[in-house]
């Protein structure tokens, strides 16, 4: 379990530090060059958002000096970086990743972005070799994970923005938005926001209505709306079924006479006022109308939070969620650290037993062949016999999962075997990963983890 | 045998009334009555379907017609229609309402006593169209019933500015809007063929007399709220509250002429 993590995030670097870490995606090939080939570190992957720095390693033997790659890349001093910086080794690593890819540990809980940028960087990596087998099983399971953290928790379920929540609740009345029409009465930034995420969930036809008639139509002319004179304001507003207000007038310009008026006009089909102006637009009495909806600045904020409140709830179950796929994943892969294991002690005994029948062959002179069979009986037999309880201890610990390393380790020392990585090294390198996986499936049986 | 489905049905959707009390009591999203309580009431609609046709079957069809059965029958129709909005809209908040009205109309004929007489009438075919569409028009008053309830709890959620998650789940104000009124539509005309195809009968059977029946009264009344509510709707557009009032009504009076018919001579099928 060599997974190694640094970098710098929201919650442990103010956005200046995070600058000066973050990797523009043109260079991020180059950087991701620069850590595969930096001492120690068998892979790597590089995600540079604007919200996190993470550079994720896999150490060739045991450990790897991340900080030393930080200091090396971005030119840093010693104790110049270090307090923003967050670093996670070995298990903690894998529940890093996961976590970050499930979206927990977003500024905004449950936001999906995070997740396509992982992807992206994800494919960066492989694209140029840096992510070839135990960094690439992490990954493919973290997106897994990501994926039924989303489906099996309502954490993105509900919108946290203004703009989305005023989406969401003009769905909750209207159904679909599609052939709805909205009407912004000022043509100020936040109401051509407004207008735009509606249009995106299919609002068609848009009115505008400001004091200044030359901003209506230039607003109007970038939806291909409808400019209206300010003066004709109430006789036209009762076309529209959502009303998007934000002028910058003292007192009330939408009053419950109006909204009486309004409703005989559109034989009472509901309208959806969104009053983001301060002081407000639309007198508050207007929503005890039945038909009329008025939500104000602070009653979408109000949503906003209840939804984030929400989200933080399912992001405990979420959490349970993410704890339990890490210990999955660590039982995994112990089980395929067992197998190289396996095969260089078949391997290392095997050799002192030929060696041993070739030392001694000009002593036993020559044998009939019976004799021979017998002699490579003997030996395998006896082979078998003494390989027969470290094999069954690896097996079962393997199974347990707890000591499998420790256990891994005894047998490597009592029976000097090298490492599993030096063992392989003759082999090809690609083929280092499906052969531990397939075989730590025969191990386990028949389930598959 | 067409009794013993009836009472498994009727079982069946005691579970679905104990799931929607439940969600009323908890106050939890929607999602947890679709996934126990329907297809409990799926299925019980299945064996409800088997007791109706099994008892057209051995008994005939003028069996199904007399008081005791027609509230089983109302009480499929209504669950066939429920069933096709789940279909549809994926909500089961009408459930709230359908499953305890559902349950009490079946509990009713599937432990009422053996007593009824059968109906003795001259034109068996005018009596089957009356029971039949007259059916239907209380499913269809009973769904817009249910919806403007709906559409009153899904307005109050959202003025009061914090709509409450288990609400979330419920269609959209507007199309709970059309389903009620869509369903006013379709049931006016049954309604109203259905209680002419009864006057016929009636006037066929006992002369002028009948018409000072209670029943009579009752569902010309009925009839008269369900023209007014259609009217309101049309040409001034009332949703909310207004029209839940006058939906309200509609359906009491619908209940009353139901239920009179253990005051009616004429329905009692008791010859005067």
């Amino acid at each position: 379990m060599n997974f190694f993590v640094i970098g710098v995030n929201h919650k442990t670097a103010p956005v200046e530090v995070r600058e000066r870490f973050a990797i523009p995606e043109s260079r991020l090939p180059e950087a991701t060059q620069a850590l595969t080939s930096y001492s120690g570190v068998e892979e790597g992957m590089i995600v540079s958002t604007c919200n996190r720095v993470e550079i994720f390693a896999r150490a060739k033997n045991g450990d790897c000096d991340l900080h030393g790659f930080v200091r090396q890349y971005y030119g840093f001093r010693q104790g110049e970086y270090e307090q923003y910086t967050f670093e996670h080794k070995h298990l903690d690593a894998v529940k890093h990743v996961f976590r970050v890819a499930a979206s927990l540990d977003s500024m905004v809980v449950g936001e999906s972005q995070i997740l396509g940028q992982v992807k992206e960087a994800y494919a960066t990596a492989r694209a140029m070799g840096a992510v070839q087998s135990q960094l690439d099983a992490l990954m493919s399971r973290a997106f897994q994970v990501a994926k039924k953290v989303r489906t099996d928790t309502q954490i993105a379920t509900s919108s946290v923005s203004v703009a989305s929540v005023a989406v969401e609740l003009a769905e909750k009345i209207f159904g679909t938005l599609s052939g709805k029409s909205v009407y912004l009465v000022g043509a100020g930034k936040m109401c051509e926001l407004a207008a735009r995420h509606l249009i995106a969930h299919g609002a068609k036809k848009i009115y505008v209505s400001n004091r200044t008639y030359e901003r209506a139509v230039a607003l109007a002319k970038k939806f291909q709306g409808e400019a209206i004179p300010f003066e004709s304001l109430y006789d036209s507003v009762a076309k529209a079924d959502i009303i998007i207000s934000s002028t910058g007038a003292p007192h009330a310009i939408f009053r419950k006479e109006h909204g009486e008026k309004f409703l005989a006009q559109r034989r009472n089909k509901p309208m959806f006022f969104i009053d983001i102006a301060v002081p407000r637009d639309v007198d508050a009495a207007l929503n005890d109308l039945d038909g009329i909806f008025v939500y104000d600045v602070d009653d979408l904020q109000q949503v906003v939070q209840s939804h984030i409140g929400d989200r933080r709830r399912e992001a405990e179950r979420a959490e349970a969620l993410v704890q339990e796929e890490v210990l999955k994943f660590q039982q995994r892969l112990q089980q395929a650290d067992v197998v190289p294991t396996i095969v260089s002690l078949q391997e290392h005994l095997e050799t002192i037993r030929q060696a041993e029948i070739d030392r001694l062959r000009g002593r036993l002179g020559t044998l009939t062949p019976e004799q021979e069979i017998a002699v490579e009986a003997l030996t395998r037999g006896i082979v078998n016999k003494i390989m027969h309880t470290p094999i069954t201890t690896l097996k079962s610990a393997a199974r347990e999962g707890e000591q499998a390393t420790t256990v891994v380790e005894i047998v490597r020392k009592l029976f000097n075997l090298r490492s599993a990585h030096a063992n392989q090294r003759g082999q090809a390198c690609d083929a280092e990963q499906p052969v531990p996986v397939a075989a730590a499936a025969k191990i386990n049986g028949s389930s598959n983890p | 045998m067409p009794q013993l489905w009836l009472r498994l049905a009727t079982v069946l959707y005691g579970l679905g009334l104990l799931q929607s009390l439940y969600q009323l009591v908890r106050r939890r999203a929607g999602e947890d009555l679709s996934r126990f309580a329907i297809p409990a009431v799926g299925l019980g609609m299945v064996f409800h379907l088997v007791s109706v046709v099994e008892r057209a079957l051995l008994f005939g069809y003028g069996d199904l017609l007399t008081i005791r059965y027609a509230g089983s029958g109302l009480a499929l129709l209504i669950v066939i229609i429920f069933m096709a909005l789940f279909a549809r809209f994926k909500t089961a908040s009408p459930g709230v309402f359908v499953f305890p009205l559902v349950f009490l109309l079946t509990f009713a004929s599937a432990v009422g006593q053996q007593s009824d007489m059968a109906p003795v009438f001259r034109s068996k075919g005018w009596i089957a169209t009356h029971v039949a569409l007259l059916l239907i028009g209380y499913a269809a008053l009973f769904l817009s019933f249910v919806a403007s309830l709906l559409y009153i709890v899904q307005s109050r959620s959202l003025k009061s500015k914090q709509p409450a998650t288990w609400l979330s789940r419920m269609p959209a104000l507007q199309v709970i809007d059309d389903l009620g009124y869509k369903a006013l539509l379709a049931g006016f005309p049954f309604m109203t063929i259905g209680l002419i195809a009864g006057s016929v009968v009636a006037q066929e059977q006992f002369g002028p007399t009948y018409f000072f029946d209670p029943k009579v009264l009752l569902s010309l009344l009925m009839w008269g709220v369900y023209v007014v509510l259609i009217y309101t709707r049309w040409s001034s557009g009332w949703r909310g509250r207004k029209a839940a009032y006058m939906a309200t009504f509609a359906f009491v009076a619908a209940v009353f002429a139901w239920a009179a018919n253990y005051v009616s001579p004429l329905h009692r099928f008791v010859a005067p």
